[in-house]
C-alpha cells in the first residue's frame, strides 16, 4: 500500500511510503558513482544504437551509421589470406618439387595445403589418416604400385588410374577363372605358391605345382618370384602387405576375377599447386622414396 | 606562561568535524569535498621522497635500454605483444612461460601480506598509485588555489573570473598528469624512444593514443575527482587486510590512554585531570580522507601518518612530548591502560609464515628460473592412423616433434630414441645412418618435424611400450627428453 514518505527514526533514512504486513521499505538511493555509470552506459547504448547494426527488423535490421558487419570483416580477411597466398601458391608453381621439399618453410605450407586437400578429396576413399582399406591402398606404408618417388606420386595423382585421362595409368590383371584360362583347381595351386612367397603358405606340394602355373602365366608382369614391376602398376606378392587381403580366399578372388581398381585424375579438377602440394603430403607420410 | 598557552590553543583550534565522521558515515551520502590542509613534518617529507623515487620508476622505466644482441629490442622493460614476448632486464619470458609472471605476482602479494601484518597499511600510506597521484593532484590543487582555507573560500564563493581561472588551470594541470600517466604507460609495450617521437609527430597507432585516452581519464577522475572515494568504496584492498592485522601490527593510532579527557581551555590552564589532547582538530583538517583519528581504527584511514605530523607540530608548541598520534599497536595501547610497559613484537607467527612464504617462492621462482632450459620440446604420437605396418613386416610410429629453440643463434639437435629395439629412425627425410639424425633449428623459433620410428614386430614385447624421445644440443650437449609410447598390434 502506497503511503507517505516519512522520515525513518532508527535508520535517518526517508522511506518510499510502501508499506505492505506492517514493513516499511526505505528508500536508501543508489551510490552517486553507480548511477553515473548507469546514466552514462544508457547514453552510450543510444550512441550504440546509431552507430552500429542493432535493431532487428522484419526481414532485415537497422544497419548502424558506421557500416560495420562482421561478415564482411571475414571476407575481408579471407580476401587477404587468399591474397598472403598467391606468393606462396606462386613459388610452390616455380619450384621443382625436389626444391619444394628442400626448402623448410615451403614445405611446411605445402603440407599444410596438401593436408586440407586429402581431407576435401582423398579421405573419401583412402581414409581420413590415409590408412586406407581393402582395394583402397594405405599410402603410409612403403608398399607402392606405381612407385613412391615424389615424381611417381605426382604422376599417380594427377593422371588417376584407369581414368579418363588419356595418360592415365593403366594395366590389366586377368579374370583368370572367368576367361577360362586356368582350372579352379590350378587358380587353388597358384594361390598356394603366392602365399608361400610371404611364407604363409599350407600346402607346400600345390605350391609347389603352383609355381609352374605361376612362371607361365604371372611372371611377365609380377616379376619373378613375385617382386612385382612398378612400371606396370603389379604388385610385389612377396611382402606382407595386401591391397585385398592376403588369406587364399581372396587371393583366388584376385585371380579368378582379376582386379581393376581406379582412381580418378585430379589434374582437371584441382588446380596443379595443390596437386604438387598433396603429392608432398603424400610423400611425407612415412612411405615416401 | 599559561596566557601563552591560550594564544596558541586558540590560534590552532578549527571549528570543524572531520567530513566522513565515524558517527555520519553513510554509504549512500553525496560525496562532499574534503580540503586537506597542508600538513608538514617528518613523514610528510617521507611521503614527498616516496612520491619522487616511485613516479620516477614509473616515467623513468621504458627508457632504460638493455642490450640483448642483435634482433631483439633493447629495451630493459617490454611487454612485446607483436612478439610474444616480455622481457625484464636479463630475463626473456615466452609466452608458455608465463607461470613466471603468475610467481612474481604471488610473491608480491605476500609481500604485500608480510608489510601489512609487521607495519600495517603502509601500502595505502605510501605507495599505493592511488595514494602517490592523489597525493600528487591535491599538491597542484593547494598551488594554483591556496591552502585549506582559501580553498574552502574560494568554493563557496559565487562564480566569478577568479575562480572560473583558477578552476581552469587545475584542471589542465590534473588532464596533462593524466595525459603523462597514459603516456608513460603506453611506453611499456613498445619501443619507449621511437613511440615517444610518433606520439607527438600523430604517428602513432590508434591503440595507443586509445590506451593514452584510457588512463588520461581514469587518472583524471580517480585521482582528481574520486580521491579518497576509490580506498573507501570502489577498493577491495582495505576490505582484505583486516585478514593479515593482529593486536600487534603497527598502525596510526591516537593513544587515548594520554590524549583523554580532550579539553582545550581547561588543558590551557594546566589542569591535571586532563589529557594532552587540546582538541585543536589539527588532525581532522589534514586527513585527506576526512575522518578522525581519534574515532579510533577505520576502514577509512590509509595510515598516511600526516595526522600524525600534524599533532606533533602542536605538540611541539604545547611543550608536551610527540607522539600524542604515533605509530602503535592495539596490544600497547591495552598494556598502557592496564599499567604495563610497551612492548613490540616483530616475530609472531603470522610474520614468521609469510617470511617463509615469500622465501620458499622466491626459491622456487629462481630455481626455475636458473635451471629453464633454452630448448623445449613437445612430442605428439600420429594417432590416425595408430601404427603403420610396412612391407617387411615391421611396425612403424609417427611422431609430431617440435623443438623450440629459444636461443638467438641457429642450433644442430640430435634426435634420439630410448627404450625401444629401434630398426630404423626417420626424420622428414633425414634417415637415421647409425647416428641420430640431426635437425636444424633456426634461432628464436619453433621447429616441427615429422619423426617415424619403425621396430620389427616381433620385438615388440607389448601392444604399447613406453619409449622416450630425447634432444640434444650437438655443441654444448643441453638436452630434453619427452616420455611417449609405441604402440602395435595386439599381442
Ligand atoms: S586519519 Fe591520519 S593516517 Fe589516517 S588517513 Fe587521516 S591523516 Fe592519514
Ligand atoms: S590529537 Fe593532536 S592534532 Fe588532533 S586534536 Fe588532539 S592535539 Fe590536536
Amino acid at each position: 500500500m502506497a503511503g507517505t514518505p516519512r522520515k525513518d527514526e532508527i535508520s535517518g533514512v526517508d522511506t518510499t511510503g510502501h508499506k505492505w504486513d506492517d514493513i516499511e521499505e526505505l528508500n536508501n538511493p543508489l551510490p552517486r558513482w553507480w548511477l553515473w555509470v548507469f546514466y552514462a552506459s544508457v547514453l552510450w547504448s543510444v550512441v550504440y544504437w546509431i552507430a552500429m547494426p542493432a535493431w532487428p527488423g522484419i526481414s532485415d535490421y537497422t544497419k548502424g551509421m558506421l557500416g560495420y558487419s562482421q561478415r564482411s570483416i571475414v571476407q575481408n580477411e579471407l580476401a587477404a589470406v587468399k591474397a598472403s597466398r598467391a606468393e606462396w601458391d606462386q613459388q610452390i608453381l616455380n619450384s621443382s618439387l625436389e626444391e619444394i621439399v628442400k626448402d623448410d618453410t615451403l614445405n611446411q605450407y605445402a603440407l599444410a595445403a596438401g593436408k586440407a586437400a586429402f581431407g576435401d578429396n582423398c579421405s573419401g576413399c583412402h581414409g581420413s589418416g590415409a590408412q586406407g582399406g581393402k582395394g583402397y591402398p594405405n599410402l603410409n606404408d612403403d608398399h607402392w604400385l606405381w612407385g613412391g618417388s615424389l615424381e611417381d606420386i605426382h604422376t599417380t595423382i594427377a593422371y588417376g588410374i584407369r581414368s579418363t585421362h588419356e595418360d592415365t595409368r593403366v594395366n590389366d590383371m586377368s579374370a583368370f577363372l572367368r576367361d577360362e584360362i586356368l582350372e579352379k583347381s590350378e587358380i587353388s595351386d597358384v594361390a598356394e605358391y603366392v602365399m608361400s612367397l610371404s611364407g604363409t603358405a599350407t600346402d607346400a606340394q600345390a605350391a609347389r605345382r603352383g609355381e609352374e602355373l605361376f612362371v607361365d602365366n604371372c611372371v611377365a608382369c609380377h616379376s619373378e618370384g613375385g617382386l612385382g614391376n612398378r612400371d606396370l602398376g603389379a604388385p610385389n606378392l612377396a611382402d606382407s602387405l595386401w591391397l585385398y587381403g592376403g588369406d587364399k580366399a581372396t587371393i583366388v578372388q584376385s585371380i579368378s576375377y582379376g582386379r581393376k581398381g581406379v582412381m580418378p585424375t585430379w589434374e582437371a579438377r584441382l588446380d596443379p599447386v595443390t596437386v604438387k602440394a598433396l603429392s608432398i603430403y603424400v610423400h611425407a607420410l612415412g612411405g615416401g622414396e | 606562561m599559561s596566557t601563552k598557552l591560550e594564544d596558541i590553543v586558540r590560534d590552532a583550534t578549527i571549528e570543524v568535524d572531520a567530513v566522513n565522521k565515524k558517527e555520519n558515515r553513510t554509504l549512500y551520502k553525496k560525496r562532499e569535498p574534503i580540503f586537506p590542509k597542508r600538513a608538514v613534518g617528518q613523514f610528510r617529507r617521507l611521503k614527498w621522497l616516496i612520491m619522487i623515487i616511485t613516479l620516477s620508476i614509473y616515467y623513468l622505466v621504458p627508457f632504460l635500454r638493455w642490450d640483448r644482441g642483435p634482433g631483439a629490442p633493447d629495451q630493459a622493460v617490454l611487454i612485446d605483444f607483436p612478439g610474444n614476448r616480455f622481457y625484464f632486464f636479463f630475463i626473456e619470458l615466452w609466452p608458455q612461460e608465463v607461470y613466471y609472471i603468475t610467481g612474481i605476482l604471488i610473491v608480491a602479494a605476500l609481500l604485500l601480506f608480510f608489510f601489512t601484518s609487521l607495519f600495517g597499511r603502509v601500502w595505502c600510506g605510501y605507495s599505493c598509485p592511488q595514494t602517490v597521484w592523489t597525493d600528487l593532484f591535491i599538491a597542484v590543487e593547494r598551488w594554483v588555489e591556496g591552502d585549506r582555507n582559501a580553498r574552502i573560500k574560494l568554493h563557496r564563493a559565487p562564480w566569478s573570473l577568479e575562480k572560473i581561472g583558477k578552476y581552469c588551470l587545475k584542471h589542465t594541470i590534473w588532464l596533462l598528469i593524466g595525459i603523462a600517466t597514459g603516456g608513460a604507460w603506453v611506453f611499456y609495450f613498445a619501443d619507449a624512444p621511437t613511440l615517444f617521437v610518433e606520439l607527438f609527430t600523430l604517428q602513432a597507432d590508434i591503440m595507443a593514443y586509445s590506451f593514452v585516452a584510457l588512463l588520461t581519464f581514469t587518472t583524471y577522475t580517480l585521482g582528481g575527482l574520486a580521491r579518497e572515494q576509490v580506498c573507501i568504496y570502489m577498493c577491495p584492498w582495505p576490505r582484505i587486510q583486516g585478514a593479515m592485522m593482529d593486536e600487534d601490527s603497527l598502525q596510526v593510532t591516537y593513544k587515548l590512554d594520554r590524549g583523554e579527557p580532550r579539553g582545550r581551555a581547561k588543558k590551557a590552564h594546566d589542569d591535571e585531570s586532563f589529557g594532552d589532547c587540546i582538541d585543536c582538530k589539527q588532525c581532522v583538517v589534514v586527513c585527506p580522507m576526512g575522518i578522525d583519528i581519534r574515532d579510533g581504527s577505520q576502514l577509512e584511514c590509509i595510515n598516511c601518518a600526516l595526522c600524525i605530523d600534524a599533532c606533533d607540530a602542536i605538540m611541539d608548541k604545547m611543550g608536551t612530548p610527540r607522539g600524542l598520534i604515533a605509530y602503535d599497536t592495539d596490544a600497547n595501547l591495552a598494556r598502557r591502560i592496564a599499567g604495563k610497559a610497551e612492548q613490540f613484537t616483530l616475530l609472531r607467527m603470522r610474520t614468521v609464515v609469510y617470511a617463509f612464504a615469500i622465501l620458499f617462492v622466491c626459491a622456487v621462482m629462481s630455481y626455475v628460473l636458473v635451471t629453464r632450459s633454452s630448448l623445449d620440446l613437445n612430442v605428439l604420437r600420429d594417432r590416425n592412423p595408430i601404427f603403420v605396418k610396412l612391407s617387411d613386416g615391421s611396425i612403424r610410429n609417427g611422431y609430431t616433434v617440435k623443438i623450440l629453440n629459444k636461443e638467438r643463434s641457429v642450433r644442430q639437435f640430435a634426435v634420439s630414441v630410448d627404450g625401444l629395439p629401434v630398426e630404423t629412425l626417420k626424420i622428414n627425410d633425414i634417415e637415421d645412418n647409425g647416428a641420430a639424425p640431426i635437425v636444424e633449428v633456426k634461432p628464436d623459433s619453433l621447429r616441427s618435424v615429422h619423426l617415424f620410428i619403425s621396430v620389427n614386430e616381433a620385438d615388440l614385447a607389448s601392444a604399447s611400450e613406453p619409449v622416450t624421445i630425447t634432444v640434444t644440443d650437438t655443441e654444448n650437449g643441453n638436452s630434453v627428453t619427452y616420455d611417449s609410447v609405441f604402440i602395435g598390434p595386439e599381442k
